[in-house]
């Protein structure tokens, strides 16, 4: 019997997929597998595992949280960047945060479960805690001395022109006092949970404020990595760490500082990406060679 | 040395090693597509298939054969989704939902690796390694088999045959991807990216938290998930993930093997056509479109305008260290310039006209250099148009290698360009007319820049995300399967029409009148009318998201 042209077509599609699913579907991906067992090779094929005490840690290649049960930073231990993954470096749901870059305003609802926090109050939030942390001014530019984004909504007689009518703190809710007072004449008011002043036709108006241009805390310390689960922190925030995990250790500065320099990848070949410090394997190495006091 | 300075070595590499091996690998893909003579493995093939290897088609059974194949291979990986709890290695996963199995099917299948899924959280690893990377790979060689029987109308005369696709499949397959996947596989594994099919290892960290290190066929996946132009990663994060893109040098592999095939196409083309400068004029072409992306990015990425990246002093927000902003910038132009999408840092984070960038890169067409095949045809597609304007304005007979351009050419040639700009445009209304769009996490400009983005990438098959939008309900996964569908086989049917009208002309020999086709004019011209088309097409919902929120 012959087949009609379509239907013969459509069997030979079918042969051809099942052909491919089987050579590059099976045998290519498990061959891989098996070469990947080979000895030098394993290691990294089964994901960089590393042991401490004698028990295994964690992956050499993903970051961790240094964080007590409550989710407070462990002082005697370097911190990990920010993460959006999960609740924090959680392997089994990475993502980044996906805010963009014009993302001032938080919205402060009567019921904090629905609130959130836009990307720039989160990084004030950030700066201020890990500014207070380390001993060191957490000021940023476009930030309130409060950690929060320093954002008006500006209300004008016309709509976009004439003169300012209403200027209110966006992201500082009442009984907040507004990180300025007056705004072209007109006295600044607090935030009032549930309201939404940008569809009231405020215009949304970041303030830079006085902060220094160079802030003492490092970019990388007060955002998220794209993956959540970024292994490294930036030479800069780790030096920013280094007095606070001496002065909790005990330790000698140059030893913590020998430490952190030998946990650091330079460039690939000198040109490729930047230095960043495995924040894992250096607190393996902190807590192999200082005790905790 | 400064990050710019490294950031631009980075690039200068980069170019350096394409250029190296244009002329190498492009002879190498030239024999793998030309050559006549079957290795025993392929003769098994073409046995178990039922195909005579030395049977040529026409373009309507060469495109009905792609059809058929990726028909099959849609309704396949629906069904492999959809019954991966009884199977091997789900992991416990449940079925996917139906709409999300629709959508992820047609997204391998048209190589373009959106993903409304999150990889570590929905597929077991057998549909990962036996369903969506052996898309990958037929996937990226389709669109090769594609532009090949393109440039053959252009070389063949007085024939209605365009070549056999299977033949075209099998050893563009077996020949070019399977082995640089295999070298590539184990260079990423040397540089940490794993290869087990663990379930994952459960770990007490080290101040007594919990963590689930995942495991998987990664390295597999990954390199052919750069090499085909495909970009759907393993785990969610993509490329940003340090199991999938551990280290600096694995990210500059990762790059390259981005532009390999599609920056080499040229040198197919120029072979085929037995005139090498043709090549060397379309690679032009997509090198100076390229270049000029990945300078413009790196500089609004460097720059770092925008209220977030002015307070934290850099555009690192949705970045890891490792490659920081430079290098992740120029990702992020490879991945939009290519049809691939994979990412490395999250282009929702970007300065609003860094992420401009990527979304005017997939506007281009997906042809500087484009996807593997799907760029160079892209590209062909444009000096036909670019031959057509250029007659016009000079009274001359538009001819392009020896072919005459007549209106059933330009007609195809036109029905091809329009049909992202209808279904990226419609689609965005339609998003916005429905509230659909209200599952975009940004509002404003914003949000608008991230409804547009998923149609653009949907619609030229490129397959990145602005993220920052909702896209597993039952709207935007089907509409979102209908862009990809439509914007990679209706493409593909006129491209196949045109190669088979080429070929059917008796060669018109070069005049006085004759337009050269590979002198700096031409290159020029090709280029301006690439950015003209994509101007007048964009700009002015371009005008409303990025420009908007960036100036």
């Amino acid at each position: 019997m012959r087949l009609p042209t379509w239907l013969a077509q459509h069997l030979a599609a079918l042969r051809a997929l099942l052909v491919f699913t089987v050579l590059l579907g099976l045998v290519y991906p498990l061959a891989l597998v098996a070469v990947g067992q080979l000895p030098g090779l394993n290691h990294k094929a089964d994901g960089s595992l590393i042991d401490a005490g004698g028990t295994t840690v964690g992956s050499a290649l993903i970051g961790q949280s240094f964080t007590d049960a409550d989710g407070n930073p462990v002082p005697r231990y370097f911190q990990s960047r920010p993460s959006a993954a999960g609740d924090g470096y959680d392997p089994t749901s990475t993502s980044a945060s996906n805010l963009g870059p014009e993302s001032v305003v938080d919205t402060i609802a009567t019921d904090p479960e629905e609130s959130s926090e836009s990307l720039l109050t989160q990084v004030c939030g950030r700066s201020r805690e890990v500014g207070e942390l380390n001993g060191v001014d957490g000021r940023r530019p476009y930030c309130t001395d409060d950690g929060v984004g320093a954002v008006l909504a500006v209300f004008r007689a016309d709509g976009l022109t004439g003169p300012v009518t209403r200027v209110v703190s966006v992201n500082q809710a009442a009984p907040a006092t507004p990180f300025v007072t007056e705004y072209q004449g007109v006295a600044v008011e607090p935030a009032q949970p549930g309201e939404d002043y940008v569809a009231a036709g405020g215009v949304v108006t970041p303030i830079r404020g006085d902060a220094p241009a160079e802030p003492a805390v490092p970019a990388d310390a007060v955002t998220a990595s794209g993956s959540g689960l970024d292994p490294q922190i930036s030479p800069a925030y780790a030096e920013l760490q280094v007095n606070r995990v001496v002065r909790e250790r005990g330790a000698d500065p140059a030893a913590v500082r020998k430490l952190v320099r030998e946990h650091t990848d330079g460039r690939g070949l000198g040109f490729m990406g930047e230095p960043g410090v495995n924040v894992l394997e250096l607190n393996i190495a902190l807590d192999k060679q200082f005790a905790a006091r | 040395m400064t990050m710019t300075t490294a950031g631009v070595i980075f690039v200068l590499t980069l170019m350096a090693a394409l250029v190296a091996v244009y002329k190498p690998f492009g002879d190498y893909m030239f024999r793998a597509v030309s050559g006549t003579r079957q290795s025993r493995v392929e003769r098994g093939i073409f046995r178990l298939v039922g195909v005579n290897p030395a049977a040529e088609q026409t373009w309507g059974v060469y495109a009905r054969s792609v059809l058929a194949f990726s028909a099959v291979s849609i309704l396949f990986l629906y069904l492999f989704q959809r019954v991966q709890n009884h199977l091997w290695l789900s992991l416990g996963f449940d079925p996917v939902v139906p709409h999300g199995a629709w959508n992820t099917a047609v997204s391998f299948v048209t190589n373009t690796n959106w993903q409304s899924y999150s990889g570590e959280s929905t597929m077991g690893h057998l549909v990962q390694m036996a369903g969506l990377a052996v898309q990958n790979f037929v996937s990226a060689a389709v669109g090769i088999a594609v532009a090949v029987a393109l440039v053959r109308g252009f070389a063949r005369s007085r024939t209605g045959q365009l070549g056999n696709f299977w033949v075209d499949l099998t050893r563009i397959t077996l020949r070019i991807l399977l082995p640089i996947a295999v070298l590539g596989a184990l260079a990423l594994m040397l540089g940490g990216v794993v290869q087990n099919l663990s379930a994952g290892t459960d770990v007490t960290t080290l101040t007594g938290g919990s963590q689930t290190i995942t495991g998987g066929p990664v390295a597999s996946q990954e390199v052919i998930k750069e090499l085909g132009t495909n970009g759907g990663g393993f785990y969610n994060v993509n490329s940003a993930h340090p199991f999938e893109n551990p280290t600096t040098w694995t990210n500059w592999l990762q790059i390259f093997l981005i532009f390999l095939i599609p920056f080499s196409m040229p040198r197919v083309f120029g072979r085929m056509v037995g005139q090498n400068r043709q090549g060397y004029a379309i690679a032009a072409v997509m090198g100076i479109l390229a270049f000029a992306s990945v300078v413009i990015t790196n500089i609004f990425e460097l720059t770092g305008h925008g209220t977030v990246p002015q307070a934290v002093g850099a555009a690192l927000e949705g970045k890891e260290v490792r490659f920081d902003v430079s290098n992740s910038a120029t990702f992020a132009a490879a991945t939009t310039l290519t049809s691939t999408g994979a990412v490395n840092s999250f282009h929702d984070s970007f300065t609003p006209l860094g992420g401009m960038m990527t979304m005017v890169n997939m506007m281009l067409g997906e042809v500087a250099p484009g996807g593997t095949g799907s760029g160079l045809y892209g590209l062909l597609i444009l000096a036909v148009i670019t031959v057509f304007v250029a007659g016009l304005m000079v009274g001359r007979t538009p001819e392009y290698l020896g072919k005459k351009i007549g209106s059933r050419e330009i007609k195809f040639a036109s029905l091809y360009f329009l049909i992202t700009p209808i279904l990226v445009l419609v689609g965005t209304a339609a998003a916005f007319a429905t509230g659909n769009n209200s599952t975009a996490l940004n509002v404003g400009p914003h949000g608008l820049s991230e409804v547009l983005y998923a149609f653009t990438s949907a619609s030229n098959n490129n397959g990145s995300a602005f993220g920052g939008i909702t896209v597993n309900t039952t709207w935007w996964d089907t509409a979102l399967g209908l862009c990809m569908l439509f914007g990679r086989f209706l493409p593909i049917i006129f491209v196949l029409a045109l190669a088979g009208s080429l070929a059917r002309q008796a060669p018109t020999p070069a005049s006085e009148g004759t337009l050269p086709t590979h002198r700096p004019l031409f290159i020029g011209m090709v280029v301006g009318v690439t950015v003209v088309l994509v101007a007048l097409t964009f700009l002015p919902a371009l005008a409303l998201g990025p420009l908007a929120e960036g100036l």
